[in-house]
């Protein structure tokens, strides 16, 4: 956590000599408690000061990187417990584990599957992250030839899991070129575990079933030169683990607590018995603290869901996501093409879109500047009201392209259609659908209004 | 090392509410339903109590909806066409209480009267032991109309009414004085007008535990983020001592999720998708899951599958 102006200027040599470039050592003081300046400019700060300011700078939860040839997931470094408090920054990676007891055709075959799989969600392509290999066979041979059959099918990272450390090993050198994750270090194999890490600079997970013995297992792998360390707190049930991944992100965020200041990684499929529980676990883990979800199951509705929701619960409060006002032509529209209004608000606008582009009719969709808002909330906050939907249809330049003179206004705006005929003189405004799934069905009897 | 477990006692406390009467108290219930009570943040037993478990209300129509989805339609079968039958059947889908949701019109078109407000409100009454609730068609007129009727013919069984809003509360409230009902407050996903609703029914004169609050919320993918954190903030103020706050909320993540074309509808959409049978209850459940993590102390469900799956996921949680 940050320390104050007044923490630090304990720790400088309070000689007020101004070789920083600051008057006195408590203005430097201040400055860098703003990080508008940066310690080395002191020359005479000692090597224990220096250790401590450090020290103090580190976000408290780590940011832990893993990656592929082709895909790099960072999570950790949040700072805030509700995401209304400012934002949650980085979204768990999301990982499917294959076991390296099944058949290799059916390792590549999920593995493919779950990676190939790609779904697009307010115009963004969103998809799972990785691939956790599980050494369940024993030997570490055939846990090597897992991990390459998985980067046969896959250049996004992967996550080494075994206990037994040679398997990790051969996992690793399977691995070769990547940064996956080991895990996991515990308490009967942490010493072996993390020289492999350390070796390897990769990072390791810790398990243990407790927060007392899961601190001292960190403790010990840092003591033996490993940073990027990531927590199994050994909890499978929904109850306990929103429990205990509370408690780790306030001990980090409000104590500031080194020892559990680590992403967390999570195994909903162990405490579920089929697809839609797992999902349930998981969507609990993306709200509830996450950094790492390792999925037993696979199925596209599924991953749609928890993609979908990963996105919701990780945009940003404060701002918006927006598209840019003006006019988009779906479909190739002529001139005498339905003309249709909504606001701005990502959401709305790609909910509308798509209904338009997949009803395979051409028409003109007019996006208002309602400030991010909803078709609803926009109106309630006086953002989407009939003045504003005249002057879009104004400014946007929309009568040089069309013949017609034929508005269609959200359904659920029904009440504006007679203010938006009085601000546009010679328009028919028309009540369209309250949702826009309905839209293509309306857009087929457009012609006959 | 032993790790000193941060703990979060609140100086607040959600107000416990009773939704339905039996006979001892003047009603017809067979069961009576408590909620709220809770003096922490959801399922965090280490900081604080819990003593009602979130409560699942199954919604059923007044007469065919139509527009449903064809999955729902299907997994109702023809109790849809009753209220009564439906009913019971949401009973035995395992519902804690049944909401009504009154229509516009009736078949045919003709607009729903205040006596089919009150023949359809009875019929569920008969229906069910559990506790209900009635929710008007959601337009001011309307619902005045149909609420007042609803209330009296219900007078003494401790229904919830719906919905009430800034434009209608004085009627809505008043009718709920007038014959011991509770009222379900719906305000637009915002923590200032929510609390400002609650202030203007609690001048009423109506007691504080016979408030509830609906904050408004939205779909899995359609802005459920919105929701979430108003009520997560909601909770918040109500567990730091802001009394306006202090209600059992209600959220609607059935009617969210099935007007959804994820939910809703099987073809026309990518592949990508999946299934749709496993989607549309996946939609409805995470939807439903998502908002009890952030402090619904109600949820309306509609397919009685995600019932099922909601119904697991809050006793697991409970589970200390």
């Amino acid at each position: 956590m940050a320390l104050t102006g007044l923490q630090i200027y304990k720790l400088l040599p309070q000689t007020n000599c101004k070789e920083c470039g600051f008057p006195t050592c408590l203005a430097f003081a201040m400055k860098l408690a703003a990080k508008q300046a940066e310690l080395s400019a002191c020359p005479y700060v000692s090597e224990e000061a220096k250790a401590q300011l450090d020290a103090a700078a580190a976000p408290p939860i780590r940011l832990v990187s893993v990656a592929g040839p082709g895909h790099r997931v960072e999570v950790g470094n949040e700072t805030v417990i509700f995401r209304h408090e400012k934002t949650f920054y980085h979204p768990p990676g999301l990982f499917l584990r294959v076991k390296d007891s099944w058949p290799l055709e059916q390792v590549k075959g999920a593995a493919k599957e779950a990676m190939d799989y790609t779904v697009i969600y307010v115009g963004m392509n969103l998809h799972l992250d990785g691939v956790a290999v599980e050494a369940a066979s024993g030997d570490p041979e055939t846990f090597a030839a897992a991990v390459k059959a998985v980067q046969e099918v896959t250049d996004r990272p992967l996550i080494l899991m075994a206990s037994d450390p040679a398997a990790l090993k051969a996992g690793l050198t399977a691995a070769d070129g990547t940064r996956p994750l080991l895990y996991a270090a515990t308490a009967e194999n942490w010493q072996a575990v993390a020289e492999i890490a350390k070796s390897a600079n990769v990072p390791v997970a810790v398990r243990a079933d407790s927060l007392d013995d899961l601190a001292d297992l960190t403790e010990k792998v840092k003591g033996a030169g490993i940073q990027d360390i990531v927590l199994d707190p050994g909890v499978r049930d929904p109850a306990g683990t929103l429990v205990t991944l509370t408690q780790l992100r306030r001990l980090a965020l409000k104590k500031n607590f080194r020892p559990l200041g680590f992403p967390i990684i999570t195994f909903p499929g162990e405490g579920a018995s089929d697809v839609i529980e797992e999902a349930q676990l998981a969507a609990e883990h993306i709200a509830k603290y996450a950094g790492f979800i390792v999925l037993d199951r696979f199925a596209p509705e599924m991953a749609y869901a928890l993609l979908a929701w990963r996105v919701n619960i990780y945009t940003n409060p404060q701002e918006p996501i927006k598209v840019q006002p003006g006019i988009y032509e779906i479909n190739s529209p002529t001139a005498d093409a339905p003309v249709m209004i909504t606001t701005n608000f990502s959401i709305t606008y790609f909910s509308v879109a798509n209904e338009v582009d997949g009803s395979g009719l051409p028409g003109w969709l007019l996006v208002a500047d309602a400030e991010g808002m909803s078709v609803l909330t926009a109106w309630a906050a006086g953002k989407f009201d009939a003045e504003k939907i005249a002057k879009t249809v104004k400014t946007t330049g929309i009568e040089e392209k069309i013949t017609h003179r034929k508005l269609i206004i959200p359904g659920a705006v029904a009440v504006l259609m007679g203010e938006v005929e009085e601000e546009l003189p010679g328009w028919q405004i028309l009540v369209g659908p309250r949702e826009a799934v309905d839209l293509p069905g309306y857009l087929k009897l457009w012609k006959s209004f | 090392m032993p790790v000193e477990i941060p703990v979060e006692q609140w100086p607040g406390r959600v107000i416990e509410e009773t939704i339905g009467a039996n006979p001892a108290e003047g009603g017809t219930r067979s069961r009576v339903v408590k909620v709220g009570g809770e003096n922490t943040l959801p399922f965090l037993f280490t900081d604080g109590e819990m003593p009602n478990l979130p409560r699942i209300a199954i919604e059923i129509a007044d007469r065919r909806p139509t527009e449903w989805s064809p999955l729902l339609l299907e997994a109702w079968g023809d109790v849809v066409d009753d209220p009564a039958k439906w009913a019971k059947a949401a009973e035995e889908a395992g519902a804690d209480l049944v909401l009504l949701q009154l229509s516009l019109t009736r078949d045919g078109g003709n607009p729903t009267t205040a006596a089919d407000a009150k023949a359809l409100t009875r019929a569920v009454l008969q229906a069910t032991g559990l506790p209900i609730l009635v929710f008007g068609p959601g337009q001011v007129d309307a619902d005045n109309e149909l609420l007042v009727a609803v209330a009296e013919e219900a007078a003494g069984e401790r229904i919830v009414l719906g919905i009430c809003e800034e434009k209608n509360y004085r009627t809505i409230v008043a009718a709920a004085m007038a014959n011991g009902h509770l009222v379900n407050g719906r305000t637009a996903m915002d923590v200032n007008l929510a609390k400002q609703l609650n202030i203007l029914i609690a001048d009423m004169g109506l007691p504080l535990d016979r408030i509830i609050m609906d904050p408004t919320t939205a779909s899995l993918g359609y802005g459920i983020e919105y929701g979430y954190s108003v009520m997560e903030r909601l909770r918040l103020a109500a567990l730091q001592g802001d009394k306006m706050t202090q209600f059992p909320m209600l959220v609607t993540p059935g009617f969210e999720a099935w007007r959804q074309k994820e939910a809703k509808v099987g073809e026309g959409v990518p592949a990508s998708w999946g299934d749709w049978r496993q989607r549309a209850v996946l939609w409805e459940a995470l939807t439903a899951s998502d908002l009890i993590l952030a402090g619904a102390d109600i949820v309306v469900l509609r397919h009685p599958e995600t019932v099922k799956r909601v119904r697991t996921f809050i006793e697991r949680l409970m589970a200390k």
